[in-house]
């Protein structure tokens, strides 16, 4: 696994990186697919080769898409020889979808996701909690990862990837520890009411000063976000089983308190640092396996 | 075809709040964009087995705002301009205040 090594301390910034499963290699005449997933906060892109992931990436967007997309899939591409001329049919999806440059066809991120859920799970998968950069997605599907429902809510993008960010930097903890430091109070305190991102900074630094630990506004906050969403996925309708997708199926301390507030446990995350797929590329990878069906239906 | 519902709002500490869209249902007439008040739809393109279908959606710069957009007409009545504009019965509202 290819990480970038990172100077002065940032704390809100979480690692990129890129990943080559090495067991398998690639032929001209197979069929070389991939899915361009540029989100608000971070580029996803994924590499298959006949239908099964080879290669995938994880960076931050940057300040416009087609850029964004480049890096993706160029550093998806790095050292497997591949260039972008060796693939049949690629697919851009997530918030700037209509500006992935490479692309032959522009996609809607929920059927990506769902797709992209589909393959790392299987075909039990019925419910899923995407919470990407700005927005959470609650998808429903069915046994092919065919959406059946779905809600997407950009209203607070402080439980998101982009309010964590602010969170790790204000309290100077690292964006990876955020979720199990949230856990560390004996109990939970009441939900903060105002979960929006440009609220949230002011707000929590007020908690600060009236004496707060930093473990226990950042579990109001985690509480707050993990009400929210958990709303809008009963709104969809929770069927079993139940997977989380983006950036934040990291965040322990989100998970652990869905999971609480549901009753139900989510299918555990794949272990991604192994040979197992990171969640956190789902829609990218969906985006590939719609690009490999396209690409055979037009034949 | 099989649906695919789609909703677009939120539900905050005052109530639920969502335009719901049966995507199975809609056929892309535009005849809610067109009776509107408020230009809060918009035609967006889904990827429907794959096959693009065209069928109304709330817009980017509602999505957020929407208890504020729809309330004018009266959401809670079930007799918004969008919902008797449509003749396939694909677009509702789902207007919980607490
Ligand atoms: S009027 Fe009904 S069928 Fe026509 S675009 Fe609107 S929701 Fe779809
Ligand atoms: S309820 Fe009114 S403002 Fe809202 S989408 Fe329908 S017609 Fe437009």
């Amino acid at each position: 696994m290819k990480v970038v090594q990172e100077g002065k301390k940032e704390y809100w910034r979480w690692q990129e990186y890129q990943k080559i499963l090495s067991s398998k290699n690639w032929e001209k005449s197979d069929i070389i697919t991939a899915g361009v997933d540029v989100g608000s906060v971070g580029s996803k892109a994924v590499v298959m080769i006949n239908g099964e992931v080879y290669s995938w990436s994880v960076t931050r967007t940057g300040s416009n898409s087609p850029d964004s997309a480049k890096k993706a899939i160029g550093w998806a591409m790095e050292g497997t020889g591949l260039e972008l001329d060796d693939f049949k049919y690629i697919v851009g999806t997530g918030y700037g979808r209509v500006n992935v440059p490479m692309a032959n066809k522009a996609v809607t991120e929920i059927a990506c996701h769902a797709k992209g859920a589909n393959h790392i799970w299987g075909p039990t998968v019925r419910t899923i909690l995407d919470v990407g950069g700005q927005d959470i997605k609650a998808i429903r599907c069915d046994q092919t990862g065919r959406v059946t429902s779905f809600l997407m809510n950009d209203k607070c993008a402080a439980g998101t990837g982009r309010g964590m960010e602010v969170f790790a930097d204000l309290l100077q903890i690292p964006i990876e520890d955020i979720g199990e430091v949230s856990l560390r109070v004996d109990e939970e305190p009441e939900p903060v009411s105002c979960t929006c991102v440009a609220f949230a900074k002011t707000e929590a630094m007020g908690l600060l000063r009236k004496g707060w630990s930093k473990e226990k506004v950042l579990a109001a906050y985690t509480r707050a976000m993990a009400i929210r969403m958990c709303a809008l996925l009963k709104r969809v309708g929770i069927e079993k089983d139940f997977v989380i997708t983006g950036g934040q199926s990291k965040n322990i301390g989100v998970v652990t308190r869905i999971e609480k507030i549901l009753g139900i446990k989510r299918l555990p995350m794949p272990n991604w640092r192994g040979g197992g797929l990171d969640p956190m590329i789902a829609g990218a990878l969906g985006a590939a396996i719609i690009a490999k069906a396209l690409h055979e239906r037009s034949k | 075809m099989k649906q695919i519902i789609t909703h677009y709002g939120y539900s905050d500490a005052s109530g639920e709040y969502y335009v719901v869209i049966d995507t199975a249902k809609c056929d892309g007439c535009a005849e809610c964009i067109r009776q509107c008040p408020k230009a809060a739809l918009e035609l967006v393109t889904l990827l429907v087995d794959l096959e693009d279908k065209v069928v109304a959606a709330v817009s980017e710069d509602h999505r957020k705002k929407i208890k504020y957009t729809c309330s004018l007409c009266k959401p809670e009545k079930n007799q918004t301009p969008c919902m008797t504009a449509c003749s396939q019965k694909a677009i509702r509202c789902v207007w919980n205040p607490i």
